[in-house]
């Protein structure tokens, strides 16, 4: 839960009068409220916690975490935890 | 399975441990308090790139480990109801109530389901009108905003068909109970980067202060929790007790104001037990008066339930700090992710699970009873 992985903000739009963004985490898109950080823009790199865009990042060291994180192998586990929200998947799924 | 050594960037990481290795003229004991960071360490062999004389003890920073069994039994109570929909993070499925978990619940035919923000909850609350949508909100700072925001949403939308099991618990709490505790042994403190992303850092400085130890605000890839260290044993080695910021790409003094503020306005503290642990003073966030009717535990009347732990789990020792996962007689053994016995061995961000998973298991029967790995 803790682990957040940097995301690029795609797009930003509204769902029932809350600020969402489409959030690009190295291939895998998900929706990510963007409430809490009113000044993020499109091409903006965020962390996010459980669908919660927290804190804005300079693209040049989220650029540096994505690959150092790809190169150390940590983006897989982040990454399955992304994918298995979405298809109801059980834990093992999230395991690394 | 996975060791730095393996990766080809791994000099760097073997450069500043043989900083450390060179900086460290005595021994030191640091806590990672973050489970997070207890995963990348023992996944990427980080403490074994250290010299012997800087020991890393894994503090109780993992949700899921410290949520106590009373919540987990209510949960579970919840989420037998036939007219209750119940939602949770994943690796809450499968940790060990008194007799069941939330996985078994749902194999015999309860609507049990995994999301991935709280947000889901509101959507499936929509979509199911005739059924009640319980979110199982647990965690540190760092899913409070969400949670926090749901529940918030959830009143602004209309959704009465929505409410909260909550049982969120805080880190300055639990550094102060670590420093306090009789025979504690931390020396320095790697503090949660995204905990202080939330809530900033400026909570810290009194604590460094008045229990003379640095706390080093610290990231979680390789390199960010060694170049952790590292300041960390620079100060001990000074005799400084500072607070530092060593994750400044996310985390501010200030934190996120505006999570802050929901937080502040949906949550208010309590005394929190954590599992293993006990009871530590002003630990933890349940919803405010002003959101009772969001209450879980009032809208259900979950009755306070006897609970026992596994005698043959000691996660409460590796919560502490005091035992490390693989000195546990059950570890590998009758405790496996796939049989846990306890909390630390379901989440990945288990001290426990963290051990199993990087193979450490085999160090099991090597490894005399006390010694450090």
């Amino acid at each position: 839960m803790c682990l957040a992985v940097p995301g690029r903000v795609e797009s930003i739009f509204a769902e029932s009068g809350v600020r969402m963004g489409r959030v690009n985490f190295g291939g895998v898109i998900k929706n990510v409220c963007l409430a809490y950080l009113e000044e993020i823009a499109v091409g903006d790199y965020t962390i996010v916690h459980v669908g919660f865009a927290l804190s804005r990042i300079d693209e040049a060291s989220a650029l540096q975490t994505l690959r150092t994180f790809a190169e150390l192998g940590l983006l897989e586990d982040e990454l399955a935890e992304l994918k298995g929200g979405e298809d109801d998947a059980l834990p093992e799924a999230c395991a690394p | 399975m996975k060791h730095l050594s393996e990766y080809r960037d791994a000099s760097q990481a073997r450069a500043i441990a043989a900083e450390i290795g060179r900086i460290a003229r005595q021994p030191w004991a640091i806590m990672e308090v973050c489970g997070g960071q207890t995963h990348s360490i023992i996944r990427n062999g980080l403490d074994q790139l250290l010299p012997p004389s800087v020991e890393m003890i894994h503090g109780p920073g993992c949700p899921v480990c410290v949520t106590p069994l009373e919540v987990i039994d209510r949960a579970l109570a919840i989420a037998a109801r036939p007219e209750v929909i119940l939602c949770s993070f994943g690796d809450m499925l499968r940790v060990p109530g008194s007799r069941d978990n939330l996985f078994a619940v749902k194999a015999a035919g309860a609507d049990v389901r995994v999301v991935y923000s709280p947000l889901d909850c509101l959507t499936i609350a929509r979509h199911n009108p005739a059924k009640e949508v319980v979110f199982l909100a647990i965690g540190f700072e760092t899913t409070a905003p969400a949670n926090a925001m749901a529940v918030k949403l959830a009143r602004q939308q209309g959704l009465t068909n929505f409410s909260a099991l909550v049982s969120h618990v805080l880190v300055p709490p639990a550094i102060e109970a670590i420093m306090q505790a009789p025979g504690n042994r931390v020396q320095g403190f790697l503090a949660a980067g995204h905990v202080c992303s939330v809530m900033g850092w400026w909570q810290y400085p009194p604590l460094a202060a008045r229990h003379r130890v640095p706390i080093v605000i610290t990231g979680f890839e390789p390199l960010d929790l060694l170049d952790g260290i590292r300041r960390t044993v620079v100060q001990l080695e000074a005799g400084r007790a500072e607070v530092e910021n060593a994750y400044p790409r996310v985390v501010t003094e200030e934190g996120n104001r505006a999570a802050q503020e929901v937080i502040g306005e949906v949550f208010t503290k309590t005394d929190r037990t954590w599992r293993g642990i006990g009871t530590i003073p002003g630990s933890g966030w349940k919803l405010s008066n002003a959101y009772s009717d969001f209450d879980a535990e009032l809208k259900f009347a979950v009755a306070e339930i006897h609970t026992c732990e596994s005698p043959l789990c000691r996660s409460g020792e590796i919560l502490q700090g005091s035992l490390k996962p693989h000195q546990c007689p059950a570890f590998g053994r009758e405790c496996t992710p796939r049989h846990p016995l306890g909390a630390t061995m379901v989440s990945s961000e288990g001290a426990c699970a963290a051990y199993y998973h990087a193979g450490r298991f085999l160090a099991h029967a090597e490894t005399a009873p006390g010694a450090v790995p």
